[in-house]
Parts: C-alpha cells; structure tokens; sequence
C-alpha cells in the first residue's frame, strides 16, 4: 500500500541558524490509508512538533528542512495561502485539551461548519446539516440541540467528539491526533480510542497519533514510532514492538508502563 | 430534540439572564444611594461658607441676612435631615437651585452632560476603532519593527499631558493653519439643532441638516483629537497585551488548523476571545475621558460638564457641584452596568452564573 502522507527526513530547529536547538532530527514516517500510526515518546522529544510541521503551524522562527508529502504534493516551503486549503480540508488536527482549543464563546455549531462553509462553498443550511449527522456519528447526544450550545456545556469526553467531528467535517484523508486523550478521564479514554478506530476502518483515514501513553497505543496503533530526543529510535508494527523490542530505549518506556498487559485489553 | 429537553432548555435561558442582571441592577442602586452620601457629605465639609461667598461684602456683614439666607437655603437644620431632604428631591427629580444662576440644577445638568458626552462618546470610538488596529497589528508583528514603532507611539500617547496637547492644537491647527475650528459646539451664524438627544451630531443628523452636521462635526474634530491621543495610547498598549496572549491559545491554533483565512480567525476567534479584557479597559477608558475633558474644554470652550464643574466649585455653588458629582456617580456605575451586562453578552459562561 502507497503512503498518503510521507515525512522523509524532517529536522526541526529553533532559534538563530548554528547556535539553535534541534528538537526534530531526521524523522522519517510514512502514513497509509486506513492505519494508526502511532508517535510515542516522552514530552520534549519532538512528536507534537512534528505533527505541528505538517499543517505548517509552527512558529516562524522554526527551521524546517526535509520533505512533507501529502500524495504528490510537497507540503513543506509551500505558501500559507495554498497550505489553507490543505489544513481542515485535506489533512485535519485534533488537539490535547478540547476545552482550550474549541473557543468558549463560540457556539459549537457555528464551530463546526465555519471551516465546512468555507472549503467546500456549503451553504448554511447543507453545513448545518452536515454537522448534525456528524455529531450523531461522534455519538453525541441531541446533535440538532448540540449545535446551538457552546463548549462549556459539555463534558470533556463530549468535547473531544465534538474536537474530531470537527477535524472529519470536509471529509480530510489525514487525521493528525495530538495526545487526544490524555486531557480525559480513563473512563472516557476507550470511548474516544474505539471512535478513532471505527473512524478510521469507515473513512479510510490515515492517522497519526502522538501520545506519550503507551496503554493508548498498544490499544489502538497498528504501526508504531518510538522518539527519543528528536529522533526516531524504533519502528514496527504494534505486535513487534511490544513483543520484542530491539532498542533499549523501547524496552526501557515498555518497562515503566504500568500494568501493561491489562492496558492492551482495552 | 425532545420537547422535555426544550422546555429545560427555555427554563433555564429564561430565568438565567434575568436574574443575573437583577442583581447587577440591585447593585448599581445601592452603589448610587453610596454616591449620594458620599457628594453631599463632601460638600457639607467642604471649607468655606456657601452664604458668604453667594452673598455681596456689605449682606456679609448683616447677622440676619446672612441667617435669612440660611434658612432659605435650608442650611440652619442637622445635617441627617438636610440629606434626608435632598434624598427626597432627589428622587422627585429635583437637584436644587444653583446659587450661582438661581437655575434649576437639573436644566443646566441637562445643557451640559450631552455636550461632555457627545465628546467623551466620540473619542471613545475612534480611540477603539483605531487601538483595535494598532494593538493587533503590534500582537501580530511582536517584537518586529511594526510592533516597536506603535508601542512608541502609544507611549507618547500615554505620557504626552493632555492639556498641553490642547494648546499645542489650539494653537497650530486652529490659530496657525485653521483647519479647524476651535471654540464651542458651532458655528455663532448656526442655530443648534431641535433637542432630542442633545447630542447635535445626532440631533442634526435626525433633522436631516447636512450643513449643520458638519459644522459640529468639525467643532468635534479638535477636542476628540486632543482626548483621543491618551486613549488611543491605553487601549493600544492593552488590546495588544490581550491579542498576543489569545494569539497563543489553542483556539487560534485549531482556528489555524482549519485551514480559515487570516481575517476570518481576526474577526470571528481573535477578537471574540479578547473581547472581555478590553471590554473592561474600555469602561476604564470612558472614565478616564470624563476627567480629562474638563481642561480640554476650558481650552475649546466647549459648554460641556467639565466647564459647569468648574465654574460651580470656584463659586462654591453647592447644589451644582453635588448635582455634577451625582451626574458623574451615575456615569460611573451605569458605565460597569453596561460592561457587566455587555459581558454576558459576549461570554456565554457569565450567564449561568
């Protein structure tokens, strides 16, 4: 199978050119049609930063060089202007903390189709529409009503629905999931994780998925990357991975997950 | 949607708004009932003898003038009976006699408020209307030359004092170069507008009068210009305070990753998001404009609040002053009115408190 989305040799550097930090070294990733492929790593180690290079969201004092492929089109260096079109339409981001990144004082509604309107020239009405069948599909309750409230007024698992009802609304080919998990309770965790896999299986989605939780990717990732100050240090399928890790630093972040095992049954 | 879950909803849109600006409203009259002790407690301390300076030399001297006038002026009772009285007026819409004009207070309040505030009105929305551009284009382009050039500027704003900067225009564009002019609300040849609002930008816009509309527009200019420049400076040090720290939210980021235009996140995310800070600054703002527009009246002779104020303290004209110490006790607290309930409006949270 074709990767939808090639990283090929992405480095990332921050502050003035010689003296800057490198905090993406290298990484080279390939995302496919219908598969998770999951970035872990602990914090610091670059995989938010990656992700973030993708849509070109990074600040302007971030040297990017490498290759970002989305098909046949070269995402890095490209004008904003032309990256617009990409971000929300061809390749859409869900964030850690739904109650930050959904503006508090808009209505999820207006939130949810403004971006919709704006790709794909709906009209208010077929975007509304959309928007209703969307939410039913994130499961949540009274979509029609849901539309005309705002973010508060949900809980934080409803949110983070509302948070990828979002990013799926112009139909995109990637979803990048930036730790979408990890501001929730535990309960509602596998909630979120089997949407992201019903969604993925139903829209042939190509997703990359960075956590530091390790329960949260042996639960959903069919591919995995471990990252280790901004490089990656092992990849392979989940099963290798977690069965029989090569590198030290995979063995090491394998050892100190709580309960392991029970994780996986999730 | 149920009919259950939208009787719900209903209840609890309908009995939520209200009762929180019932309790505002029940603030601001105990804040009010505070003003009113607090101007004519001062006024009763104040040093100096309001008789004696309303009456001549000779009456001075006169033991039973002097008294014949206390009386009248009710001045010989306790003082809890004489704020008992005025209370009472107060609430009938009466705020005495000036002792300066023998007018009703009341009707020469009424002259000269919609003066002051047509001018403290109008630089309050240039100074928004221009702040709003300058702060975010200072957020946008932190720490680059744009954004240095405009924190200067603003700064100058702030530390420039405003009554010097009224004669400085005075006299450059009015003396010298006469671009505008620079005394009163119009021209002498023009007859004020009929009164509806006292505002005659308004007021002569409602009586469909282009000539005399510009001719106070242009009396206006000067006087705005001069309040304007402090407030601009505020409000633009602000704005891109509040800008630059919604700029770094998450919202704005997904905003970002949605792939919406430049001005769509302005317009619809960026300014939303900062809205309440400046909210609240612009209240500030509007307070800071009622006192500073006493000189810059004096200087453009504009007939405004500022001008009655002074006039009335340096004649010890006492119902004057506590009628203007009133006026500005009520501006003040309608303005957080306005802001608490404009709060609600902007930030759905605030509501189901």
């Amino acid at each position: 199978m074709s990767a939808v989305l090639s990283i090929t040799d992405l480095s990332i550097e921050f502050g003035p050119k010689g003296s800057g930090r490198t905090v993406v070294d290298s990484v080279s990733l390939d995302l496919t049609a219908g598969r998770i492929q999951g970035l872990a790593g602990e914090s610091g180690s670059g995989k938010t930063v990656t992700a973030m290079a993708v849509l070109g969201l990074l600040p302007d004092s971030a040297k990017v060089t490498g290759s970002i492929r989305l098909g046949d089109t070269e995402l890095l260096g490209m004008p904003t202007r032309q990256l617009r079109s990409i971000r929300g339409m061809r390749v859409a981001m869900v964030f850690q903390d739904p109650s930050a990144s959904l503006h508090p004082q808009i209505t999820v509604g207006s939130q949810l189709t403004d971006h919709v309107r704006h790709h794909l020239k709906l009209k208010r009405r077929e975007a509304k529409e959309r928007a209703v069948e969307l939410l039913a599909r994130v499961r949540v309750p009274n979509p029609e009503e849901a539309l005309s409230r705002y973010p508060h007024q949900f809980s934080g698992g409803q949110r983070q629905r509302i948070a990828i009802a979002m990013a799926l609304a112009c139909d995109p080919e990637v979803l990048l999931a930036d730790e979408p998990t990890t501001a929730l309770d535990v309960t509602v965790q596998a909630g979120i994780l089997h949407l992201l896999r019903d969604l993925v299986a139903e829209r042939d989605l190509a997703v990359l998925l960075v956590t530091h939780d390790l329960g949260v990717m042996s639960a959903v990732a069919d591919d995995m990357a471990v990252m280790r100050h901004g490089r990656i240090v092992e990849t392979g399928t989940r099963e290798k991975l977690f069965r029989d890790p090569e590198h030290p630093y995979t063995r090491e972040l394998l050892e100190a997950m709580p309960d392991a095992q029970e994780s996986e049954v999730l | 949607m149920t009919t259950a879950t939208k009787a719900a909803r209903s209840r609890t849109r309908g009995s939520a708004l209200p009762r929180y600006i019932l309790q505002r409203l029940i603030t601001s009259v105990l804040l009010l009932i505070g003003v009113t002790i607090v101007t004519f407690i001062l006024t009763a301390i104040v040093p100096g003898d309001p008789i004696a300076a309303a009456l001549g030399e000779g009456a001075r001297e006169n033991e039973a003038t002097v008294a014949a006038y206390r009386e009248r002026y009710g001045m010989d009772r306790p003082l809890p009976e004489r704020y008992w009285i005025y209370l009472v007026s107060l609430v009938q819409g009466d705020l005495g006699t000036s002792i300066r004009t023998s007018r009703p207070v009341l009707e020469e309040l009424a002259v000269a408020l919609p003066a002051t505030i047509e001018v403290a009105v109008a630089s309050v929305i240039l100074s928004l209307a221009v702040a709003l551009v300058l702060g975010t284009i200072a957020a946008y382009r932190a720490g680059r030359l744009p954004d240095q050039v405009i924190r200067v500027l603003s700064l100058i704003g702030l530390s420039v004092p405003t009554f010097w900067l009224a004669i400085i225009t005075y006299r450059f564009f009015f003396m010298e170069l006469g671009w505008a002019p620079g005394s009163g609300r119009l021209s002498p040849t023009l007859n004020p507008p009929p009164q509806v609002t006292g505002l005659y930008l308004v007021d002569f816009a409602i009586d469909g009068d282009h000539v005399g509309f510009i001719d106070a527009a242009a009396h206006l200019a000067l006087p705005v210009l001069v309040l304007s420049l402090f407030t601009v400076g505020l409000l633009t040090r602000f704005i891109r305070t509040s800008v630059l720290e919604v700029l770094s939210s998450d919202y704005i980021r997904a905003a970002r990753a949605k792939g919406l235009p430049g001005r769509r996140i302005i317009g619809g995310y960026l300014l939303r998001g900062a809205s309440l800070p400046i909210l609240t600054m612009l209240g500030i703002a509007f307070g800071s404009l009622l006192s500073g527009t006493v000189l810059v009246e004096a200087i453009f002779a504009w007939p405004g609040l500022g001008t009655y104020a002074y006039n009335a303290a340096i004649n010890l004209d006492l119902p004057a002053v506590m009628g203007v110490g009133l006026v500005v006790g009520v501006i003040y607290v309608g303005i957080n009115l306005v802001v608490d309930l404009m709060y609600s409006v902007l930030d759905p949270r605030v509501r189901l408190r």
